[in-house]
């Protein structure tokens, strides 16, 4: 029995072994500053006071318990061991005893009322987001975070930048797998960043584990919290709360960098929008807008549409030869800017994208995939004709 | 605890197979109704329903007028009937939840006050909470979704009280309350003639109850603009009212159901179960519209 | 009255009698085990490594939905109503349930409940991908069309429930032996009783929930909609309301099990029965008033985190006193170690884990970390899995011979016991480190930081599945090929009216009521 048991473990731990190894030596490259994955056993301390907070309060708690699960543990292998039939222990017949059940009815309140008053302390401090330095507004959208910082005009769009390809296998994956976006949220170390997290779809939560943050963004509401980060670096974090498809697939990368540096970045920014506002008025050739157009429609409709403009039958529609792609141009803008009417899965892009981007995304889905919309003057888009429409609303 | 040394177990039965068939058939047809997908499933399930409990209960009916049921089974009975009673006061606990919910909570987080945050003017800027609820979220920033109404059902002043048409609804309610206790009384007392009396006129009132209640709906819909569509006050306001009206209609046709057994002579004055348990579910319905009264109209 | 069982199929479809039922229920949530089970293998797969190699997203959502909706509503609750039916009965010395039609209506609907949700799978838009939870607007404004069978499935589902829990009520309020007080009844159906009660009062308040989605995806209605004046997370609240005592009406029947057998192996009677007694009706009371540790993140006011993380924490307490006095139990008892007692001891060590980490998840600034992570992945296998499950495992074991008159392999059943305790922790023990390493729940896919111990936790898991066969063989090996089991008694140390009766039992448990002192 014993060595028939004995085989069985030592078979089901060998292909474990076997794998590990591959998966470190698949999953590792040299020079990377990512934390070997089999040390990642507990909670990161964190760079702020809160993620610092909620480290002490769970290991904290971990020790209590550890230490009840000795005494209880203790116990009850002891008597495993020590009151044993087959040692020909005679059992006692005692049934209770109101003394040991008052006392362990007891202890344990005391000792949960230990536990309550650091967590109180810490959550009171939480809570309060007054005083802040800067107000970013998070809006979670089906896949990616919007970044507005209130009162200097900017905001912008976060997604994920790791390929498709390397998602199903085709290429290799890089360090930042999955943890990557193509433009992070940018705040200076040492000050008060108050968020107000909310979502225009369905619930989203916006997490950095580093910063001790995690708040739902939930649509039609304003939740508040915030940071003041100690440690300049990149911080990654994750969308906490299931969104649909693309939930894993919505990371959060934040920028910690020095006073002058956030100012430098915010001044670069603003000339960044300056120029795309004027390239709303510039003329493109097809070729310019396809290629343009091809890159932006795989970051923000591919996930619903696909990158082979089929779609998801039953969930999603088909762009590949569908009545709106081939027909009107002024539908066509009208369901992009605006969204659908009738399914709300389908956003309003107008104000999640510039006009640019636009303009390029909307004649690329005319004539990619054998589309081949009816005349020159329905083929193409430019950005003044989507301008033109917003401001004709 | 039992001291009867005779239980009684029925013999196998295929009514319950079959009425958990007819409720396959409702979740299916109601899956397909909703989505526009036809009406044939869920009919069939309605009719399979109907069918299965007449034979059913005809069966029970039947085993009890044969004296072959014990005073334990009776008990059971008594048991079963007052913990469903019980759910369907955690069903209603739920929608008044919500009621609650949202007047002391969202109402005022959507319009900036309270504990949440006061930045929320950035997403609907200029929202007033109020209640009743007339100009929704969604209209302060020209939605059209959800419409508010333009008029709602709170009490219209004591000018009007008279014309109000939840007053009278309470009135016929409390009422039938009291003439089906007259009822039960009657039979305790193996008055026939008072009780099939006193139990008409409580069905006749349940009944009128449900005219007003269409009265008032039709009223809501065609000169109120108050709709289930017109945001959350036309949400609780129909989904509480409505879940009441539908309970209303179930107790009205279990009792008139019961004043045909009372016709027929199925009841004693030891033996009733059957009108008691209706009688106590009306009981129950009674006491959730005071509850509307309350929550909904008065303070609405 | 008939006085054995009718034949063919008609036995089965129009059966009235309660082992017949508590049979139906049994293999019906076995089935359901293994499909939960299956969709589990699917989710482990996928996780073996970074990247999407067998499933899309979207697909990988459907059965991480599926698979927590299969194993609560259709494995785990329907097992607990399936040895409800056969033990209570014999327990409290009665002939059978207090209402047999509507026990048999109540077996009935689930067969057509579970065929319908899981015939989402097959239907355009697939199947729900909401998770178990379905929080609204992703259940509602942006579900897949199927949304709707399985608003109606939990309606028929929870129907079920209500009636099967009424007929528990009714037939241990009603139906006992003479002699038979409350404070008499095995601790089994004591639990059972409080679990019924708080089925009757929450599954009402899940109808309501999945009603007002059904309102606001089909009629128009607000309830979940900021911009017609509801509230999102309105719907987090109804549903917690109900799910929080969910929870331990998983857990309630588990525990009277363990009451049940710990005492037999150890031969000593239970320590403390009263106090089990009172800690159970305080477990079901704090239940109704802790649903909101489950919504720390969502922006709660700060009194409402304090107020859920106090109340959610003297959970303990009551917790604690029921596993102090197991172990008071086989402390100086004559214990030995036959499989019902290894599943029981295990039940005991790991169901304490999950209980200690769900003590982690109470304190509110923590769970700002662990929310929504890996952790509480961890956690609530560790109390529902070890929990429930071992504690079923337990069950079949012990009460094998009493219903099937025939004894079990008692060396499979030991290797399964080893393969399912191994198994598990592999599988879950290293999910609470990538919890706390910062992998989120419900993720499709992730970074490669996360890939060693999920690796591990997949080969845990098919291990823990392989188990599960070698049970599913043992079973049916003792029903048609067991040695019959000793005459006088199964084991040497139970008590209780089950045992006073011949295995298998007759038909009708007890026609005259036993007398009890
Ligand atoms: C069988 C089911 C079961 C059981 C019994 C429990 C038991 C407990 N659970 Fe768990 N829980 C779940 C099933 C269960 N849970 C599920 C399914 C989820 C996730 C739902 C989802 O989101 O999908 C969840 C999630 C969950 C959360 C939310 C986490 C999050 O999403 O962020 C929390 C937070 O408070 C929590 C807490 C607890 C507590 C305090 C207990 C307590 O009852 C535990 C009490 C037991 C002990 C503490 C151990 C024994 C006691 C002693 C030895 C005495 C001495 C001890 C001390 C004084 C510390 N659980
Ligand atoms: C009591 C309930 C219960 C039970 C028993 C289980 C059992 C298991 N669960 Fe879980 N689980 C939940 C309830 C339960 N679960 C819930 C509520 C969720 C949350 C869902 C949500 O987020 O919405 C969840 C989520 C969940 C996740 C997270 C998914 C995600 O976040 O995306 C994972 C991942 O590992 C997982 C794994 C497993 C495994 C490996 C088992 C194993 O124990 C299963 C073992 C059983 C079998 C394997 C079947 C029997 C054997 C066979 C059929 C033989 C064939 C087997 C082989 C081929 C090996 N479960
Ligand atoms: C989150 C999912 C999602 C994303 C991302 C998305 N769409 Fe859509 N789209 C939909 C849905 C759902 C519909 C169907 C709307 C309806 O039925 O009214 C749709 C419909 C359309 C249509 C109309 C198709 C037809 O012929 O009926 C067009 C054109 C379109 N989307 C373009 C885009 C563009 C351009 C983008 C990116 C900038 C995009 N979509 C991103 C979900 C999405
Ligand atoms: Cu966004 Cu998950
Ligand atoms: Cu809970």
């Amino acid at each position: 029995m014993l060595s028939r048991l004995k085989q069985l473990v030592v078979y089901a731990l060998n292909p474990l072994v076997l794998l590990s190894c591959a998966g470190m030596a698949s999953a590792k490259e040299a020079g990377s500053d990512q934390p070997e994955g089999w040390s990642l056993l507990n909670m990161p301390v964190g760079v702020t006071e809160s993620a610092r907070n909620s480290y002490d309060i769970h290991m904290y708690v971990i020790w209590v318990c550890v230490a009840i699960g000795v005494v209880v543990f203790g116990v009850m292998i002891y008597s495993m061991l020590a009151h044993r039939k087959s040692l020909g222990h005679e059992p006692a017949t005692f049934h209770e005893s109101t003394t040991v059940e008052l006392a362990w009815t007891i202890i344990p309140v005391f000792i949960l009322v230990a536990l309550a008053v650091p967590a109180t302390t810490s959550m009171v401090e939480r809570y309060d987001s007054s005083e802040a330095d800067i107000d970013i507004k998070i809006t979670g959208y089906q896949w990616k975070w919007q970044y507005e910082y209130l009162g200097e005009d900017i905001q912008f769009m976060s997604e994920l930048s790791t390929s498709e390809p390397a998602i199903y296998g085709k290429e290799s994956k890089t360090e930042y797998y999955l943890t990557e976006v193509n433009e992070p949220l940018v705040i200076p170390v040492g000050k008060k960043v108050r968020f107000l997290v909310t979502a225009k779809d369905v619930i989203h939560a916006w997490w950095v584990p580093d910063l001790g943050v995690k708040k739902d963004a939930i649509p039609g509401f304003i939740n508040e919290t915030w940071t003041r980060v100690e440690e300049p670096g990149i911080y990654r974090g994750f969308c906490a709360e299931l969104c649909g498809k693309g939930h894993a697939f919505m990371p959060v990368v934040v920028n910690v960098v020095e006073a002058d540096e956030y100012a430098q970045w915010l001044a670069d920014k603003k000339a960044a929008v300056a120029a795309e506002r004027e390239l709303a008025n510039k003329s493109f050739t097809l070729e310019e807008l396809m290629a343009k157009g091809e890159e932006a429609y795989n970051r923000s409709c591919a996930s619903c549409h696909m990158a082979n403009g089929e779609g998801i039958p039953g969930a999603f529609p088909g762009l590949k030869a569908s009545p709106l792609t081939l027909g009107p141009v002024a539908d066509h803008i009208d369901m992009v800017v605006n969204g659908s009417a009738t399914n709300a899965a389908m956003q309003a892009f107008g104000g999640q994208l510039s006009e640019v981007d636009l303009a390029a995304i909307i004649t690329y889905e005319r004539n990619a995939w054998g589309n081949d919309a009816l005349g020159d003057d329905d083929k193409i888009v430019q950005p003044i004709d989507v301008l033109k429409f917003k401001q004709g609303q | 605890m039992s001291s009867d040394s005779n239980y009684y177990v029925p013999e196998q039965s295929p009514y319950p197979v079959v009425t958990a068939l007819a409720m396959g058939l409702l979740a299916l047809g109601g899956g397909l109704a909703v989505q526009g997908k036809g009406m044939l499933i869920l009919t069939l399930g309605l009719v399979l329903l109907a069918v299965v409990f007449y034979l059913w209960f005809g069966t029970v009916i039947k085993e009890n007028m044969a004296g072959m049921t014990s005073p334990q089974l009776k008990r059971s009975y008594v048991w079963g009937m007052s913990w469903f009673i019980f759910s369907e006061v955690m069903f209603f606990a739920a929608f008044f939840g919500a009621l609650f919910y949202i007047r002391v909570y969202a109402m005022p987080w959507l319009g900036g006050e309270g504990d949440k945050s006061d930045m929320i003017s950035l997403i609907w800027p200029g929202f007033q909470p109020e209640w009743p609820l007339m100009v929704n979220p969604d209209q302060v920033v020209g939605g059209e979704k959800f419409v508010g109404p333009e008029k709602n059902m709170s009490f219209p002043g004591w000018g009007g009280v008279l014309g109000w048409l939840p007053l009278w609804n309470t009135i016929v309610l409390l009422t039938s309350s009291v003439t089906v206790h007259w009822a039960h009384h009657a039979i305790k007392h193996n008055d026939r003639s008072k009780f099939n009396l006193w139990l008409g006129v409580t069905v006749a009132l349940g009944a009128i109850f449900l005219v007003l209640q269409y009265l008032e709906y039709h009223h809501a819909y065609a000169d109120m603009g108050l709709t289930l569509e017109s945001g959350i006050y036309g949400t609780t306001f129909f989904m509480l009212t409505g879940f009441h009206g539908f309970h209303v209609t179930m107790g009205t046709l279990m009792l008139f159901i019961q004043w045909i057994r009372g016709l027929k002579g199925h009841f004693s004055a030891d033996d009733q179960f059957g009108f008691e348990a209706c009688s106590w579910y009306w009981h129950f319905v009674d006491v959730v519209w005071l509850g509307l009264f309350i929550f909904v109209y008065v303070l609405g | 009255m008939a006085h054995g069982p009718a034949k063919g199929i008609g036995r089965w479809l129009y059966a009235t009698n309660h082992k017949d039922i508590g049979t139906m229920y049994l293999w019906f949530s076995f089935a359901m085990f293994i499909l939960g089970g299956a969709f589990a293998m699917i989710i482990r797969a996928e996780l073996f490594a970074p990247g999407m190699q067998l499933i899309k997203p979207e697909f990988f959502n459907q059965m991480t939905t599926m698979h927590g909706l299969i194993m609560v509503f259709g494995a785990i609750m329907p097992a607990f109503v399936g040895l409800a039916n056969w033990l209570i009965p014999m327990q409290i010395g009665a002939p059978d349930m207090a209402l047999p039609r509507m026990n048999n209506l109540s077996f009935w609907i689930l067969p057509f409940g579970f065929s319908l949700l899981a015939a989402t799978l097959f239907m355009e838009g697939g199947a729900p991908n909401f998770g178990w939870t379905f929080y609204a607007p992703l259940s509602t404004t942006y579900a897949p069309p199927t949304v709707n069978f399985f608003i109606f499935g939990v309606h028929i589902i929870g129907a079920s429930s209500i009636m099967g829990s009424i007929n528990i009520i009714a037939t241990v309020l009603n139906l006992r032996a003479p002699g038979m007080t409350l404070m008499k009844m095995p601790l089994f159906v004591w639990t059972w009783l409080i679990t019924a009660f708080l089925l009757v009062a929450v599954m009402p308040v899940l109808a309501g929930a999945v009603t007002m989605m059904l309102m606001d995806i089909n009629f128009g209605t607000s309830f979940f909609d900021a911009a017609g004046g509801g509230d999102p997370v309105l719907f987090q609240h109804v549903f917690w309301f109900f799910g929080h005592p969910e929870v331990y009406i998983i857990i309630l029947p588990a525990f009277g099990v363990i009451s049940a057998i710990i005492p037999t192996f150890s031969r000593k009677p239970l320590f403390g029965y009263s106090s089990m007694v009172y800690a159970t009706s305080a477990i079901a009371f704090l239940s109704f008033i802790v649903w909101a540790h489950h919504m720390y993140t969502v922006g709660m006011p700060l009194a409402g985190e304090l107020y859920f993380m106090y109340a959610t924490m003297l959970i303990a307490v009551p917790t604690g006193v029921k596993v102090f006095n197991w172990i008071a139990t086989m402390f100086g008892g004559a214990i030995s170690y036959e499989t019902p007692m290894l599943f029981s001891i295990a039940f005991v060590i790991l169901f304490t884990i999950g209980g200690f980490t769900g003590l982690m998840l109470a304190m509110a600034p923590a769970d700002i970390q662990y929310h929504d992570s890996y952790f509480v992945v961890a956690h609530f296998h560790y109390v529902m899995v070890a929990g429930a499950v071992f504690s079923m495992s337990a069950a079949v074991y012990y009460w094998l011979p009493k219903w099937t008159g025939k004894m079990y392999s008692e060396a499979m059943g030991k290797t399964h016991f080893w393969l399912a305790f191994i198994g598990f922790n592999v599988t879950f023990f290293p999910q609470h480190f990538l919890g706390l390493a910062g992998m989120p729940r419900r993720y499709a896919d992730y970074a490669l930081q996360f890939t060693e111990w999920n690796m591990v936790s997949t080969v845990g898991a098919f291990i823990y599945g392989a188990a599960q066969i070698l049970f599913l063989y043992n079973v049916i090996r003792t029903i048609v090929a067991g040695t019959p089991a000793p005459e006088e008694k199964t084991w040497e140390g139970a008590e209780g009216l089950e045992w006073t009766l011949p295995s298998p039992p007759p038909f009708h448990s007890f026609s005259t009521p036993p007398e009890v002192k």
